[in-house]
């Protein structure tokens, strides 16, 4: 059989919506994601440094369970099992009631995860700062909330600000993995678009570069943010 | 034999009598703190009095800065109490960030905060934790830099001044708390030799001016000719404590005796 190539395909009507469509989902799934990941993240990474031993604990026991378990199966369980587990009248409510539920499963399960993996990161960026300014900051009489807030997170997120642009851009591609819950998004519909044309591979290169596209973007973002932030008279972390 | 040169305003026939009537600012009194199964402080017991600076010297890992941090309860202790002007460290009632203000504390290697510039550096904790104003801190801070030589640098960050100029700059941000005495932790070792003295000069400024020091250092330049006092440690016990003078005319342990020839035949 040959292959009659047909790059018309993805960008004729209806077929570009439908990706336009995918794109608007990946991005609704993986931004929403990330404000998530981002707040849980943060905050399980700084309890992760915390004094208190209990803190510590709840924090490593999270980042322990959340990265330990595929992705793909975390987002199966909130989707099909945690629903079973709840009362009855929650279990109701999700089911019958709560709107769009393969996006919000998805946020859930994709956020939750990424939260692991940055709460790793913030906890070594808060280790790298050190010992000796969190002392510095504690003998000149600062709370430990206040050396956190004026000295530790503002040093500390400086340095993992690359580390969260490759987890940032993680979530974007882990967002596909919504596809498999029934998420139409741009993975999703390419697979659509083939299934109805046959043009797949027309199709998945027109979803690659959009991914790739959206990954640049957010390269370059993040750039420009590093180099605001930058602190005058120490070298750049490479 | 060369007389030791003493400051003017140190050098009083009446330091006996002195020494009696000023009041204690720091009392370390058998104090003994484990890390695990390391005995790192065996009941270590010494005072520093009101205006005095004492040296405190001894080989590495003997506790010297373990005991330093005991002072502003940075590290904890298991027995003994430490009193600083009045207040007791150790209690679980004291409220530990409000001692700490009190008391200014210089490290090794500086930690200054490297976002912020000096000026920032020096303000934030009279403006956090004193609650000063904006203008007020930074009147204060601008003085500061001046008396430690640094006022044209209030802009820079940390990253841009050298080792020398940091520490520096690391005095001035413990002064502007008004703190009722001085730790100082190794405050030359980590810097260039012809950068040390800038910072000793600044040190006997301010022990000039009456401010009370606890201050860890192998200069034994400035133990012998700025310190009132000696305190000798090893292996996390005290073994001497001794007037400048009569520690380095003559120290009474074998151990004292050994590392003061180790450490002058290196300086
Ligand atoms: N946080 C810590 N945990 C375990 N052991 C420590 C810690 N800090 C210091 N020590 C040990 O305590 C001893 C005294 O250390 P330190 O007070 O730093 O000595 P010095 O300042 O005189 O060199 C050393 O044996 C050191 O290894
Ligand atoms: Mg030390």
């Amino acid at each position: 059989m040959i292959y009659h190539w047909d790059w018309s395909v993805p960008i004729s009507a209806p077929y570009l919506g439908w990706l336009m469509s995918g794109l608007a989902w990946t991005l609704l799934v993986a931004g929403a994601a990330w404000v998530l990941a981002f707040i849980v993240g943060v905050g399980i990474g700084i309890l992760r440094t915390l004094p208190n031993r209990a803190a510590r604990r709840f924090g490593a026991l999270y980042v322990t369970i959340f990265r330990s378990i595929p992705l793909l199966l975390q987002l199966f369980l909130w989707y099909f099992v945690v629903p079973e587990l709840l009362p009855a009248s929650a279990a109701h409510w999700i089911k019958r009631d709560l709107p769009l539920p393969e996006y919000w499963t998805s946020v859930i399960g994709l956020g939750l995860f990424t939260a692991a993996r940055i709460a790793e990161q913030i906890r070594a960026g808060i280790e790298a700062v050190g010992r000796g300014q969190s002392m510095a900051a504690a003998a000149s009489g600062l709370t430990l909330l206040q050396s956190y807030r004026y000295v530790v997170l503002p040093v500390a997120a400086r340095y993992v600000l690359p580390p969260l642009t490759s987890e940032f851009l993680n979530v974007i591609k882990n967002s596909s993995l919504a596809l498999t819950i029934g998420l139409l998004e741009l993975t999703g519909q390419s697979r659509q678009i083939e299934g109805e044309t046959f043009h797949g591979i027309e199709a998945f290169t027109a979803a690659t570069l959009i991914y790739v596209v959206l990954t640049l973007a957010a390269i370059a973002a993040m750039r420009a943010l590093e180099r605001v932030v930058a602190i005058p008279g120490v070298m750049a972390r490479v | 034999m060369t007389i030791p040169l003493r400051l003017d305003s140190r050098n009083f026939v009446r330091d006996e009598l002195d020494l009696v009537l000023r009041p204690v600012v720091i009392a370390i009194d058998h104090v003994s703190k484990k890390f695990g199964d390391l005995d790192v402080l065996k009941q270590c017991s010494m005072t520093v009095l009101k205006g005095e600076v004492v040296v405190v010297c001894g080989p590495s890992g003997s506790g010297k800065s373990t005991l330093l941090k005991c002072v502003n309860g940075l590290e904890g202790f298991q027995a003994g109490t430490i009193t600083v002007a009045g207040t007791s460290v150790g209690e679980r009632r004291t409220d530990l960030t409000k001692l700490r203000s009190q008391i200014g504390m210089v490290f090794q290697h500086f930690e200054l905060y490297p976002h912020l510039t000096v000026l920032q550096n020096i303000t934030l904790a009279p403006i956090q934790v004193l609650g000063r104003t904006k203008s007020a801190a930074f009147d204060k801070a601008m003085s500061l830099l001046r008396r430690v030589g640094l006022a044209d640098k209030a802009d820079c960050h940390p990253g841009q001044l050298s080792g020398g100029q940091q520490q520096r700059a690391a005095i001035a941000r413990a002064l502007a708390m008004d703190p009722i005495a001085m730790l100082f932790d190794e405050p030359t070792s980590a810097l260039d030799p012809e950068t040390i003295s800038e910072v000793l000069d600044v040190m006997t400024g301010l022990a000039r001016d009456g401010m009370t020091m606890m201050v860890v250092t192998h200069e034994m330049g400035f133990a012998r000719h700025v310190a009132n006092r000696v305190v000798f440690m090893d292996g996390g016990c005290i073994l001497e404590e001794a007037a400048a003078e009569a520690f380095f005319a003559q120290p009474s342990t074998e151990r004292a005796r050994s590392f003061l020839s180790k450490i002058l035949r290196q300086q």
